[in-house]
């Protein structure tokens, strides 16, 4: 088998931007049309629009036949990579785990996917019942008091959190205008507190990984509104000292924010309330295993303590145990209103109450520790890989992810992180390095959840053995890949930031290109 | 070692024996060791108080089941609600395309790996482009209330203005979301509507127009239905005074209505959720913003863009536009922020769109019209019944006033509630200025026959009988 070879390859249909299928006239379905006595009663519609707010000429989209739709659209799927399909331990933090089918059967019947949000509450008891039980499981899960299943994801949840500790401040009346947040917390930590107005600190980490108290301790002060931080950190390392740190915030006045998204290491082990916080999330695609959805959509579920309880998004959904009725409870003292239409992705919501009911008490705490045993089981087997190293905390135990580092790979070899990452793709599998800024040199995070059986992790980690391998061997042929996927290496990233070569939209590309890629000389505007 | 467990069969690797050979390979004794970092005092000692469950796959579906068989949905009586979140017909290869497990278990792949992902998500936002007449158009958002909110802060920060417009006729919920969004750094007035005809008071935008207004939001149609005939003057008066107009469209009336860029709009938004997508409770939602190709509109979008890039062999390439403008590449100095939103939906609003082509839109739009203005019609018929209670044409929604029928839009609800219909949103407590009164939402989905057993049924109610 030549270095190109991988026993793998990708579908690859060359399949044409859907424009180049249309077929003038084919028709893809057909639409009711009104009947005849509606058509006589009402006359000619259209030409009851006022002219300026009538459209002039038809929409410029494909004329395809059912079929060829069909083929286009399962061509497209067959070039993705789902998680269903590979072992997906290459995208770390993500929780790439199992998405049970069954539950599909659950979202998919008309019992949820015909439901109006707005109508008569004695029609959705069921589902009602679904996301009061939910918040109930993820009470008890984090130790807080309430939550709400409003935001569409984690960043979202971190928006909610971020627009209550303004609430919360406001209803105080003090000032206080910083969010302190730490560099291995996810983006959203720094950028959402931003868009809320709060100035973000930025605790630096100590060269062994870990935030010193004491750093903390210079940073904090009465102009803290919040600490917004991620714990187990994306290196997979939980904080010790997380205690620590919410009592001194707490005793400047500040809130404490936690971000669970990726909780999947920590069902039933550690909660959010014997660590102090006062708000924490999780995230239902990720740890309760509502599918990603090429992402999204996806579910962040808010919890809070009593105290912030009424700053939550209304509505919250209550319990009239006389009744034995379930109902929208818009009655919150000091809502920050809504964030999200309705109540939430209730697609999401019923899958993870079902995998919670699936899994019970017990299956919880098996999942929490199966994903930390297949962790240090994965890290163990990297660690004997030829130039990649798991910085910080050595010798320590990790809990649900590892960021590793192949800086040595690269400083011997020439290859880069991004380079095994196309190389992957080459054996079917994902790799995803890390979010920036990059910490770590030459990162990957993986992120093996309980999903994996021990010889799937050991087939993970022989396709990176062998990358690495390649690397030492033949440098090159790592550099050049992937071979074996849908496409080839794509080299000329300047078509993705010059504003004057990047095209958005097919429409935007025939404006600026001809064939392939042949720029249009005749624009009347450059003259 | 977790002895005398239920093998889950969601967790493979509980198995004993396997257990055991994994721990031998890391060198720790049992599985508690491996928590060695989290403090004694942060462990957590009981059980979870949560339900032993039913690992069994079929004791979980009749559990479910029963749940479930709580909900009347719409589809099993006959359903007028809409505002925002109409009953539409959903083509059988939406759901085929977005329950496969290539779509619906993807998550962040790069684009050789998924490659599928990213032509089909820049499909989407061609098709979407070509009915909203722009070369630009976002990955969804979480919805079209989301998709408004981050087009007027771009709207600011593109004029570096700090103040917005809304009409007062919007979605009570959305114009929540949007002062939320927009709190604590921008002003968020609201401007009045008329409340004969429902459209913008251009007298109270004047007034409230300022060298300090960024944006003006204006739908079309409106929460209430209507078409907004001055939206070419409204444009105007937005543009004289250095702001940018934004419109906010139903995606599924475009094949009839003029794209917003034709009357003056600067940035597009708009919901997905009828292009395909089941309502779900209000959970099957997406946003779009969209606008011409222009570098300093462009720079300020706060989602991910895909682009197309050539590759190695000459097949077309994918990639992320602008990645610099991002909170994953800039955290906290990018814009506004990004994360898992609602990819899959638009995934399925370009199936929606290739399937239903240039004539489907337009005879969905006018089927909707026309059946919608019948109902209007039929309903006016009834001695005491208004409708359209606003003299003004509309699309797909419109208002019925119950003052002169003696009933309240409650009583009218719960009365259609007995006869096996959904009747429509009731207006009262948020719009108190226009009386007892319904929103009504009429459809594809509704045939002469659902109509006409709408109106004998209300009539039934306003006759006491």
């Amino acid at each position: 088998m030549s270095g190109k070879e991988t026993g793998f390859h990708q579908a690859r249909w060359n399949e044409p931007i859907i424009y180049d299928l249309t077929s003038l006239g084919e028709r893809g379905i057909l639409v009711p049309a009104a009947e005849a006595e509606i058509r006589n009663r009402v006359g000619d519609v259209i030409s009851h629009i006022p002219e300026g707010m009538r459209r002039k000429s038809a929409a410029n989209l494909p004329e395809m036949g059912q079929s060829r739709v069909l083929q286009h659209y399962l061509r497209l799927a067959q070039e993705t990579l789902g998680r269903d399909l590979n072992i997906d331990v290459g995208q770390g933090t993500c929780t790439m785990k199992y998405n049970p089918p069954i539950n599909e059967a659950f979202i998919t019947t008309p019992k949820i996917a015909d439901l109006h949000p707005l109508q008569d509450e004695r029609t959705v008891q069921g589902v009602l019942e679904i996301v009061y039980r939910l918040d109930k499981f993820m009470r008890e899960i984090s130790g807080l008091d309430r939550f709400s299943l409003q935001p569409g994801g984690g960043s979202h949840a971190i928006y909610t959190m971020a627009s209550m500790v303004r609430a919360y401040f406001e209803e105080k009346g003090e000032k206080r205008d910083e969010i302190v947040t730490t560099l291995f917390s996810h983006p959203s930590d720094a950028a959402v507190p931003r868009l809320k107005g709060y100035k973000v600190i930025i605790v630096p980490a100590e060269e062994d990984g870990f935030v010193r108290r004491s750093s903390l301790e210079k940073v904090v002060s009465e102009r803290t509104a919040a600490l917004f931080i991620t714990n187990p950190e994306d290196t997979g390392i939980f904080n010790p000292h997380i205690r620590q740190f919410t009592d001194l915030v707490h005793a400047a006045g500040g809130l404490c924010g936690y971000d669970q998204a990726n909780a999947n290491g920590i069902l039933g082990i550690t909660r959010a309330k014997e660590a102090g916080f006062d708000m924490s999330f999780f995230n239902l695609h990720k740890t309760f295993s509502s599918p990603h959805g090429c992402g999204g959509p996806g579910s962040g579920a808010i919890g809070v303590t009593d105290e912030l309880a009424p700053f939550l998004p209304v509505p919250l959904i209550g319990y009239d145990e006389k009744n034995d009725r379930y109902f929208l409870d818009y009655d919150i003292d000091h809502t920050i209103g809504k964030v999200k239409d309705y109540y939430g992705v209730i697609p999401a919501v019923v899958r993870a109450y079902a995998w919670i009911m699936s899994l019970g008490a017990e299956g919880l705490r098996q999942v929490a520790r199966v994903a930390v045993l297949n962790n240090n089981y994965l890290l163990h087997k990297m660690l004997k890989i030829k130039g990649v190293d798991a910085p910080f905390a050595p010798g320590k135990h990790r809990l649900e992810q590892v960021r590793y580092s192949w800086e040595e790979l690269a400083k011997e070899t020439g290859v880069q992180t991004t380079d095994i990452q196309r190389r992957v793709a080459d054996f079917g599998g994902h790799y995803w390095m890390s979010h920036e800024p990059w910490v770590v040199p030459q990162p990957v995070t993986l992120e093996p959840t309980e999903s994996y059986s021990k010889i799937e992790l050991d087939t993970y980690v022989s396709i990176l053995e062998r990358i690495a391998h390649e690397a030492y061997e033949d440098p090159d042929l790592v550099k050049g890949a992937p071979y074996n996927s849908t496409i080839d290496k794509m080299d000329d990233h300047s078509y993705l930031d010059d504003p004057e070569k990047w095209a958005i939209t097919w429409r935007g590309y025939q404006k600026k290109y001809s064939r392939y890629f042949e720029p249009k000389v005749d624009d009347p505007e450059k003259g | 070692m977790d002895k005398d467990r239920t093998v889950h069969p969601y967790i493979p690797n509980s198995v004993p024996s396997v257990q055991e050979e994994m721990l031998a390979e890391i060198g720790a004794k049992d599985i508690d060791e491996l928590y060695e970092l989290i403090p004694d005092e942060l462990l957590f000692r009981r059980k979870l108080d949560i339900p032993r469950g039913y690992p069994d796959e079929y004791s979980l579906r009749r559990y479910m089941n029963g749940l479930l068989a709580k909900n009347t949905p719409t589809s099993e009586k006959l359903s007028f609600l809409g505002g925002g979140c109409a009953s539409h017909y959903v083509p059988a290869i939406c759901d085929v395309i977005n329950s496969r497990s290539e779509f619906l278990t993807a998550y962040a792949g790069e684009p050789y790996e998924d490659h599928g992902r990213f032509q089909a998500l820049f499909e989407y936002a061609s098709m979407l482009g070509e009915l909203v007449d722009c070369d630009v158009v976002s990955v969804p958002t979480y919805d079209g209330s989301q998709a408004a909110a981050s087009a007027l802060r771009m709207a600011c920060r593109i004029t570096g203005r700090n103040t917005v417009i809304i009409p007062r006729s919007l979605n009570p919920d959305r114009a929540s979301i949007i002062r939320n969004y927009c709190h604590p750094q921008i002003d968020v007035l609201t401007v009045d509507y008329d409340k004969r005809s429902g459209l913008l008071d251009i007298s109270d935008l004047k007034q409230k127009m300022s060298k300090h207004v960024a944006g003006i939001y204006l739908e079309n149609p409106s929460f209430l239905g209507v078409i907004e005939t001055n939206a070419e003057e409204i444009a105007g008066l937005t543009h004289d005074n250095g702001a940018l107009l934004v419109a906010g469209v139903d995606p599924i009336s475009l094949g009839v209505l003029a794209p917003p860029l034709q009357y003056g709009a600067d940035i597009v938004c708009g919901e997905l959720q009828p292009l395909g997508v089941h309502i779900y409770y209000g959970g099957g939602r997406g946003g779009f913003i969209a606008s011409a190709d222009e570098e300093r509109i462009v720079s300020q979008y706060p989602t991910r863009l895909f682009g197309i890039v050539p590759a190695v062999d000459r097949a077309w390439g994918f990639g992320d536009v602008a990645w610099e403008r991002t909170s994953f590449a800039r955290r906290e100095d990018s814009k506004e922020y990004v994360g898992t939103m609602a990819a899959l939906w638009g995934i399925t609003a370009g199936v929606y769109l290739a399937l239903l082509g240039p004539q489907g839109m337009r005879d969905v739009g006018q089927t909707i019209m026309e059946r919608s203005t019948y109902t209007a019609v039929q309903l006016g018929q009834i001695e005491g019944v208004i409708s359209p209670a606003l003299d003004a044409p509309f699309f797909q929604e419109f208002v019925v006033n119950l003052d002169n029928a003696r009933k309240t839009a409650q009583e009218m609800n719960d009365m259609l509630l007995e006869r096996g219909i959904y009747g429509g949103i009731d207006l009262s407590k948020d719009f108190p200025e226009l009386g007892e009164s319904l929103l009504f939402s009429v459809t594809e989905v509704h045939t002469k026959d659902d109509i006409d057993r709408l109106v004998r049924s209300v009539r039934q109610v306003v006759e006491g009988r």
